[in-house]
């Protein structure tokens, strides 16, 4: 129904800009990992050298480590909250459902940073929390260790992704033919068989997708440790981050940057079959 | 019915549950708020003293509002940007058929799931090894590139659900392809469209984690933010992102009710065909 010129007229100015703005920047961020740099200038010298100190350097290992326990950290604890709120809603909301949902959706789009900041306002040896424990009388001195710690930037996130985590798995409790559920219970399946037997298995695919993301988006993040975490919950962004700014080593720095994003991409790629193969049974 | 028994014996742990997860969600958002008003500053507890000083402080706060002006400008052109390249990339991927087309289809939508600082950083290799000075052109670019992502979904969506009789019969009547789409095409669009910049205006305005390599001499609003998150903190910028907020939830509200609306249009229509 529509001619070549059509379907190349709509194809090669999005081709061309993916080309140009997404694959030749992500190409060149493969490119310069096998470079390095010598007496502060860029050599254009293919090595795998950068790789190598990646592995070697005890720090970097370390910090990678400690990165995917937040990560998955924040992805249990966003599926803890997520998980029975997206229950709730689905199941018991009743004629609140609406408004409800537009509840979640509002602080899902509400600004990173301002989020984040009102963490740090809450956490602070002189925030609002510790002058509402000393206001109680739990506490006299005022407690430092909420912000600044990798507990603050698990708090922070977990917070971030919650409703990140609740939209799929709501929608796939949404799809759940009630008439199976009924089913269930008819046949004589106690309440909880019929949760982890029926409801938990075929809500599988949304809870898949919201861990993807919360863990995917997780592993990446840099400006939650700059806001909340301090020193003690540095993860690998950051040292990507410094290495291209004032380190100034930016070969090593993409080497580091091409790992997460060969994790994410095989992350995402996992999942997807798992996902595919889980919703044809 | 046992199911009925089985409900009401649950849901008030649920109920409680819930309650605390909204609780959880809304707190640093009812805190910020509350603390845009408090004179003494953005700790300690209870709030006392009832101020507007602070937003008194920020509409006289030029520095600010330039970098407001700044954002605005960016996120108007990464709206303009990411809906032409997003409607045709969807039209592309709805439309025709060309070798890779399944690896364009990801790689379009991969700045969606990939973390901020890679696409940022790509970006800024792009920028360095032609010789482009960083600078809001450059911020411009990034949002409006990666956010191509958000236009193509929802537009790709918009697409799915049209009714292409609407098309083949404005093509056999004659119209021209070029025709087509302005009369036709476009206008089925545009719910889809507005919902589309809706979203894409609201995500340009907050961005951070691509933006902070790409900035130049002059601040987005959040950039503006974060620099001065490091020097110290008042309520000052409690009070612009209070109103970042409202804006924000203004937004999405809008956004979500033209989305729903767009659905029950569809349902309806589903109803009423024989």
């Amino acid at each position: 129904m529509y001619s070549r010129t059509y379907k190349a007229i709509v194809s090669a100015p999005p081709l061309l800009w993916v080309g140009l703005f997404l694959l030749l920047p992500y190409a060149l961020m493969f490119a310069h990992s096998f470079w390095l740099v010598r007496d502060g200038f860029l050599v254009h010298q293919w090595n795998l050298q950068n790789y190598a100190k990646l592995f070697q350097n005890p720090v970097y290992v370390e910090v990678l480590f400690r990165t995917m326990r937040i990560a998955a950290s924040v992805t249990f604890l966003s599926l803890l909250l997520g998980y029975p709120l997206a229950y709730f809603m689905s199941f018991h909301a009743g004629p609140r459902k609406d408004l409800l949902y537009q509840l979640v959706i509002v602080p899902l789009w509400v600004s990173y940073l301002v989020r984040g900041y009102a963490w740090k306002t809450i956490l602070g040896s002189e925030g609002v929390l510790n002058g509402f424990l000393q206001y109680l009388h739990v506490t006299r001195e005022p407690v430092s260790f909420f912000l600044y710690s990798p507990f603050a930037v698990i708090l922070m996130l977990t917070h971030i992704y919650t409703p990140f985590v609740f939209l799929p798995l709501y929608a796939s409790l949404e799809h759940i033919p009630r008439n199976l559920i009924e089913a269930s219970h008819d046949l004589g399946a106690s309440p909880s068989a019929t949760f982890f037997r029926v409801i938990l298995p075929l809500s599988f695919p949304g809870l898949l997708a919201g861990a993807t993301f919360a863990f995917v988006l997780t592993l990446g993040d840099f400006l939650a440790p700059l806001l909340v975490g301090g020193p003690s919950s540095i993860m690998i962004a950051n040292i990507v981050q410094n290495l291209f700014g004032t380190a100034y080593d930016w070969p090593l720095g993409a080497s580091i940057a091409i790992c997460i994003l060969l994790l994410t991409i095989s992350i995402l790629f996992l999942t997807e079959r798992l996902e595919k193969r889980w919703s044809f049974r | 019915m046992s199911a009925a028994t089985h409900k009401s014996g649950r849901a008030p742990v649920l109920v409680v549950f819930s309650l605390l997860v909204f609780a959880f969600l809304y707190l640093p958002i009812v805190v910020l708020i509350l603390y845009s008003f408090n004179r003494d500053g953005v700790g300690g507890f209870p709030p006392k003293h009832f101020t507007l000083n602070w937003y008194r402080q920020l509409f006289t706060d030029g520095a600010i509002w330039d970098s407001v002006l700044n954002s605005l400008l960016v996120a108007a052109g990464a709206v303009a940007l990411s809906l032409t390249l997003g409607l045709l990339a969807a039209l592309a991927l709805d439309r025709a058929d060309f070798p890779g087309k399944s690896l364009f289809r990801r790689l379009v939508l991969l700045p969606l799931v990939l973390p901020g600082i890679i696409t940022g950083l790509s970006l800024l290799m792009l920028a360095v090894s032609a010789g482009l000075q960083l600078s809001l052109l450059t911020v411009f670019l990034g949002h409006g590139t990666a956010l191509i992502s958000v236009a193509t979904t929802e537009l790709f969506a918009g697409l799915q659900k049209m009714d292409r009789a609407q098309e083949e019969a404005s093509l056999d009547l004659g119209a021209t392809p070029w025709r087509t789409f302005w009369r036709i095409t476009l206008p089925n669009l545009k719910l889809s469209l507005i919902a589309a910049g809706l979203l894409i205006f609201t995500l340009s305005m907050d961005e951070i984690a691509v933006t902070i390599f790409l900035i130049g001499r002059d601040n987005t609003l959040p950039q503006e933010i974060w620099s001065r998150l490091r020097i110290g903190i008042t309520p000052e910028i409690n009070a612009i992102s209070t109103l970042i907020f409202l804006i924000s939830v203004i937004l999405i509200l809008i956004w979500y009710q033209i989305r729903t609306r767009t659905i029950g249009k569809e349902a309806r229509e589903l109803l009423e065909r024989p």
